[in-house]
């Protein structure tokens, strides 16, 4: 770490920086902000929806979203490509993300579980989706990132409904 | 012509159907649904699921026929069951898990117990019945099952041809299916379920329909590397559609990945490269590495078998009618069974980039069904139109069968002649 990124961050990522980046990030993903949204990833970080509740590995798991960095971005093209009609105009959302919990903590980085509950509507109809969110956040020279996102929904292993924005 | 009124008393369905089109009522009206499920859903072989999905002995998964939920077992002589998911007593479901294992399956009401083969184990106070209780006729409904390459299909009416005479020439195409897992053998990998609010048909035309898939997957194609996107030229790729009867079609895409066998010698395309590698360093030689990577983007073709399941090019489409505008959509991701781990890690994520309620494909078409539901409110005495078709190209289908070129409505009109075939029967 050179002496400029230390004088910026010293010692272990807190439970209200954690909290701040998770809610910036919600607030970016319910203004399609999504450029802006891709900066706030590590290069190795991995953005996962799995199918079912429980799964571990989900590497070798069937999963509704399972994004590195080039899925990641190739998904947000998609997104604001104007070309999809399901992104175009996709779903309003509005989220909210409480009940925290840190799940482990060290120099680096900070581990959280939370509860996000999503109001989307779209075709005078509303839906609302419910999961549990486990974040895995890291410094990354002097800036939080985030390395592991999983949003595990309620319903996982049963029916869902497209979705054309991201959880 | 008709009323629309006197159709809805007593629905003429010759009329409703005809050569190049179908009536709009079909994906609105609720009586002709609740008459499809009837006529259709409880009167030919419905897909319940695939034996990959019990293991061994003693393992159930539970699925639908039509509107009827059922639980579909291996017993411990590995004899497979499909059995109405209702107690015989006061018709509490014995089991509400999607997988798992089971030696016997218990009613949660009044204990009742039964075996995975359906047969009545036990009751609890059974002196409550002084004269006895005759334990063969209260056993779990158990439905004609039968199965072809793995496939696994059930039946309400025990009157209809056995099921590889169903299938037809579609079998053919079954036996092509299965060819991608590399001769390691099917294995169901994991599912996505979604539901979109539209009739069912709307979804089964979907599958035989090539012509929607550079306009509304324009996304997905230019996600690709253009090699691959050129091969997604499903369009303008020398394809056809062809019919095989009893509602079944086959829509062609890739002509060059309709077997699986073949062309195992041409050169590795640049997406699979390094799974290539990754197989051969782990020792494996060259021929099983061709053939692996060859079957592991799947088939070239969508095989439409009527009335709720598809074999997609690299997963089984199943569908379940919900009501008359809403319908559940499984996509079943399939690999290849004890096979290469980067082989069917690399089936997963192809999965994933398409299909799903997140998938880069599927919330598309899941969108454009829902706007063919609302449309379709519109207008009193409209059809659907289904009369597109170039002929098919020379020498490609099997002769005598009805084809035509790979963005034709051929699949569609069969289907629909089916539909209308099973309603006026």
């Amino acid at each position: 770490m050179n002496v400029a990124a230390q004088s910026v961050r010293t010692g272990a990522i807190s439970r209200d920086e954690a909290i701040d980046l998770i809610w910036h990030e919600a607030d970016l993903l319910d203004r399609l902000s999504y450029k802006p949204w891709l900066k706030l990833w590590t290069e190795a970080g991995l953005y996962i929806v799995p199918t079912e509740r429980g799964v571990a590995d989900h590497a070798n798991s069937l999963n509704v979203v399972y994004d590195n960095a080039a899925m990641r971005h190739a998904r947000v093209k998609r997104l604001l490509s104007g070309f999809s009609m399901s992104s175009a105009p996709p779903a309003r959302t509005v989220r909210t993300i409480s009940r925290f919990v840190v799940s482990a903590q060290s120099d680096e980085a900070i581990e959280l579980r939370a509860a996000m509950m999503v109001a989307e509507y779209k075709y005078e109809r509303m839906r609302v989706l419910a999961g549990d969110v486990d974040y895995r956040i890291i410094s990354v020279s002097d800036s939080l990132k985030i390395d592991r996102k999983v949003v595990t929904l309620v319903n996982a292993e049963d029916f869902l409904h497209g979705m054309g924005y991201l959880l | 012509m008709a009323t629309l009124a006197a159709m809805a008393a007593n629905p003429d369905y010759g009329a409703l159907v005809l050569a190049d089109r179908a009536h709009t009522s079909l994906y609105t009206d609720p009586d002709i649904f609740a008459d499809e499920l009837e006529k259709i859903f409880k009167a030919t072989w419905i897909w319940v699921g695939h034996e990959s999905e019990l293991p061994g002995p003693n393992t159930f998964i539970t699925s639908w026929v039509g509107s009827q939920p059922v639980i579909m077992t291996r017993d411990k002589c590995d004899r497979i069951h499909v059995l109405l998911n209702r107690c015989r007593h006061r018709s509490a479901s014995v089991c509400e898990k999607k997988k798992g294992k089971a030696s016997v399956f218990v009613c949660p009401y009044h204990g009742w117990s039964y075996e995975p083969s359906g047969a009545l184990r036990k009751v609890p106070f059974a002196d409550g019945y002084p004269n006895g209780i005759d334990k063969d006729q209260l056993s779990l409904v158990s439905l004609r099952t039968e199965t072809y390459n793995g496939m696994i299909f059930a039946t309400c009416n025990n009157d209809v041809e056995p099921l590889e005479e169903y299938l037809g020439p579609a079998r053919k195409w079954v036996d092509l299916f299965m060819k991608q897992s590399a001769g390691f053998g099917v294995t169901v990998l994991g599912k996505h379920s979604f539901r979109f609010p539209g009739n069912w048909k709307i979804q089964l035309e979907n599958t035989t329909d090539a012509y929607h898939f550079p306009i509304v997957h324009k996304t997905f194609l230019t996600s690709l590397d253009s090699e691959t996107e050129n091969l997604m030229d499903v369009v303008g790729s020398g394809g056809w559609v062809e019919d095989l009867g009893n509602g079944h079609s086959v829509m062609v895409m890739i002509p060059d990945l309709v077997d699986l066998d073949d062309n195992l010698d041409a050169p590795i395309p640049e997406r699979f490269q390094e799974l290539a590698e990754a197989l051969r360093a782990e020792g494996r030689d060259e021929a099983e590495v061709r053939r692996v990577v060859r079957a592991v983007g799947g088939t070239g073709f969508n095989l439409n078998l009527f009335p709720n399941i598809a074999c997609s090019m690299a997963f089984f489409r199943v569908l379940r009618p919900v009501s008359v505008d809403e319908t559940e959509i499984q996509h079943v991701a399939i690999g290849m069974k004890d096979g290469p781990v980067a082989a069917n890690q690399m089936r997963l994520r192809l999965h994933e980039h398409f299909q799903g309620p997140m998938g880069f494909g599927t919330p598309d078409d899941a969108e454009g069904w829902e706007r063919v539901q609302r449309g379709a409110r519109a207008g009193d005495d409209l059809y659907i139109m289904l009369n597109r078709g170039a002929d098919a190209p020379a020498g490609r289908a099997e002769a005598g069968h009805n084809a035509g070129d790979a963005s034709s409505e051929v699949g569609m009109r069969a289907a629909y002649a089916m539909w209308k075939r099973m309603m006026t029967a």
